[in-house]
């Protein structure tokens, strides 16, 4: 599990690469935020293009992600869900709670 | 190639984490072996992997002493998935619907609602003498109008 920062017109994007799945991935998916979030990035994109597992404790981080940025004054938007991450989130019905793009373009234009 | 026609795994794991890998790596080549497609192998080793990280979290408490019991059973199209812990115990009816508006936002709480819609059948049992035991069934051939998820 990889996850590199960078940023594009104001707006943190976290690419994540491999497994958001308990005991590590998750972990570091969290760590990844706050630390955006403590240097100041109130607007984050998370891309998943290159996820090829979450399992429920991945899931339960990106929800943790959501409301922590949210609490905090910030947005945070996914981007590029691969088919299955994209099943998981819609039999929780969590798809509707985020906003999810599938162009970085557009999902930049939306802060 | 034909299918196998049965095929069984036992493991033991202690209870870490990083044991859930080497778990599903090995089902997984057995679903393998036995014709599964990708995509079942992909939500099979989803189900799984909840049902081990649960042993671990919840029954064991992470202790790595306490052992987590893996039991595979592939009997033609049909597999049938056994994790044993050694915990208290649990009321699966007591677990929080995870689609509550007021649970939407939980971090927690959607491994056993994903193992159901993973599997064709999730039964819970527990050991007199202390322990969970989840089975878990699937078939391992797709028919016609099967979601993604099964």
């Amino acid at each position: 599990m990889k996850i590199d920062k960078r940023e594009r017109d104001g707006v943190t994007i976290l690419d994540v690469e491999g497994k958001i799945t308990i005991g590590k991935g998750d972990i570091a998916l969290r760590e990844a935020v706050h630390k955006a979030l403590d240097e100041g990035a109130r607007k984050l994109v998370i891309r998943l293009a290159d996820v090829s597992t979450i399992d429920s404790s991945g899931v339960g981080e990106l929800v943790s992600a959501f409301t922590t940025v949210t609490n905090r004054g910030g947005k945070l938007k996914l981007l590029n869900l691969p088919p299955k991450v994209n099943d998981i989130l819609q039999i929780t019905q969590l798809i509707t709670v985020f906003e999810v793009y599938d162009n970085e373009n557009e999902a930049l234009a939306s802060f | 190639m034909d299918p196998i026609t049965e095929r069984q795994l036992y493991l033991t794991i202690g209870s870490r984490f990083e044991n859930i890998e080497l778990v599903q790596m090995a089902v997984d080549e057995i679903l393998r072996e036995q014709g599964a497609a990708e995509e079942i192998r992909h939500w099979i080793g989803l189900a799984l992997r909840e049902a081990v990280a649960n042993a671990i979290k919840h029954g064991n408490r992470q202790d790595p002493e306490r052992p987590v019991e893996v039991e595979l059973e592939a009997v033609a199209d049909r597999v049938e998935i056994r994790v044993a812990d050694r915990g208290e115990g649990f009321d699966p009816e007591a677990v929080p619907d995870p689609l509550a508006p007021e649970n939407r936002f939980r971090s927690d709480g959607r491994g056993i609602f994903y193992m159901r819609k993973f599997m064709d059948d999730v039964h819970y049992s527990f050991r007199p003498d202390g322990g969970t035991i989840v089975t878990m069934r699937r078939r391992l051939a797709e028919s016609d109008g099967d979601e993604a998820a099964g």
